[in-house]
């Protein structure tokens, strides 16, 4: 049997209000992955309610700054310093910021495109 | 206030098999703050789906850990196989079932074993690894492999197991269940054990799911959630209960892994009562283009591969979010506030996978 999840396409202004809107709803931030394109990044906030698998993905350009969600998932701030160290995604307000000391690597952004 | 003092814990340690390391804020002995960093095993597999084609990535996603190979290759296929959409042999998914179940198993075991080195009871250290040892044995004879198995397939598996070697497994686990039995007595009723495990590392239900928590580390909080509930492989043909304990402390992870060892050796025999007969993979040609999502309860909880493919033999994208990672963020949690003697106990009951976590 293979598993249904729903994969939903928002601007990446309207992250907090999902996010705050997941929480509320008590789902839990399951992961957040990020791509490298040509053009910037493909990010993908996973949420599951019970066994409800929900993805939300913002699709933006590298320059485009986009806002934490610590506050309402603690555990997100993990991500976004894998996020911001391995891959350059400019994130501002997470809750612990490593300020790229998560990863003990030598390399500046090595999943960044063009890399 | 006390004096705060801030102590380097690893990345080598006695109680690490793996390099991790935080740096501890102590006042006094209690830990006040916890921050970890890691990086130390860093290798870059996601990274080289840019000089390996989908198929030969496989071979690289399951070398991100040498307990759980097994389960990275089969939830990267499942992810291939799902953009292919492909449906595998209903043999292969038993296969894979008993191949995961066994992955649990020697992953508990393990962990029993260095939960026992680490409050210095080693005969019961070597007793666990011992049986851990067998299972071991057992996936040499079916597939070749003790670590790295290599048996998974996009489109099923590469090894059968026949009905003379799955009877003789479920002969050699009934043996072993007798055993083990005996062993785990002693972590659930030792008067020692319950004196550094009970009411240490307490994690609620809500810090749970705030902060994360997955696998056998969520259901100790009371969360009834289990990943194989969702009918991949052939669980949706096998009968288990999740395993919870309401105890949120390190008592209950350790509860919880030890049922669960039993429930594998339960599920285990039904998927080899249940096999059917036929092929073990099917063919599948072309390039994969698309993506997708494939979740996989790992012995220490939810994994998540994705994929993303562009048509062309190499991917974009391929990422595992491993159990570990997502479990450092309740690690933290249950670290504050703890006493100093307690942290190389609390880091080893989230069971942790640096190699998973840094990929």
């Amino acid at each position: 049997m293979r598993e249904q999840y729903e994969l939903i396409v928002i601007r990446h202004e309207d992250l907090l209000e999902t996010a705050k809107t997941m929480k509320d709803e008590g789902a839990r931030l399951v992961q957040i992955c990020s791509v490298s394109t040509k053009e910037g990044f493909e990010l993908s906030y996973s949420f599951a309610k019970g066994y409800d698998f929900i993805n939300y993905r913002i699709v933006m350009d590298a320059d485009t700054q986009i806002t934490s969600i610590s506050d309402f998932y603690p555990s997100a701030s993990l991500y976004e310093n894998e996020m911001s160290e391995l891959f350059g995604v400019k994130i501002e307000g997470m809750q612990l910021d490593y300020r790229d000391q998560l990863y003990m690597i030598d390399a500046e952004t090595p999943f960044k495109g063009g890399n | 206030m006390g004096k705060r003092t801030i102590v380097p814990f690893g990345p080598q340690h006695p109680v690490l098999p793996e390099p991790i390391h935080l740096d501890l804020v102590l006042e006094d002995e209690k830990v006040i703050e916890a921050i970890p960093s890691i990086g130390f095993v860093h290798r870059g597999l996601e990274s080289l789906i840019s000089k390996r084609d989908f198929n030969d990535y496989l071979y690289v996603i399951e070398r991100t850990c040498g307990i759980c190979s097994f389960m990275h290759g089969m939830g990267y296929c499942e992810a291939v196989e799902r953009i292919f959409d492909v449906e595998i042999p209903d043999r292969a998914k038993y296969l894979r079932t008993i191949w995961c179940e066994m992955s649990r198993l020697h992953s508990h075991l393990l962990w029993l074993g260095l939960l026992a080195d680490a409050f210095g009871f080693e005969a019961l250290f070597y007793q666990c690894w011992r049986m851990r040892e067998k299972i071991l044995d057992m996936f040499e004879a079916s597939t070749g492999g003790r670590v790295i198995f290599s048996v998974n397939k996009v489109g099923g598996v590469l090894k059968d197991m026949d009905s003379a070697m799955l009877k003789g497994f479920v002969a050699e686990f009934d043996s072993m269940e007798a055993d083990v039995r005996k062993l785990t007595k002693v972590f659930l009723k030792d008067y020692t054990v319950k004196s550094r495990l009970k009411d240490v590392g307490i994690l609620t239900k809500e810090e749970a799911i705030q902060l994360g928590a997955v696998g056998p580390m969520m259901r100790a909080s009371g969360i009834e959630l289990d990943t194989r509930r969702l009918g991949y492989c052939a669980y949706g043909d096998l009968d288990f209960d999740i395993i919870t304990s309401n105890d949120c402390d390190s008592f209950g992870r350790c509860k919880v892994r030890i049922e669960e060892i039993f429930q594998s050796f339960s599920l285990i025999r039904q998927a080899v009562d249940k096999i059917p007969e036929g092929n073990i993979v099917v063919p599948v040609k072309g390039n994969p283009d698309g993506e997708a999502f494939v979740r996989v309860e790992q012995p220490r909880g939810e994994a998540i591969y994705y994929v993303k493919a562009n048509g062309t033999k190499f991917l974009d994208r391929a990422r595992v979010r491993t159990p570990t990672f997502t479990n450092l963020s309740p690690l933290i949690k249950i670290l504050q506030g703890c006493d100093y003697a307690d942290v190389p106990l609390l880091i080893l009951t989230i069971d942790p996978c640096i190699s998973c976590t840094e990929r």
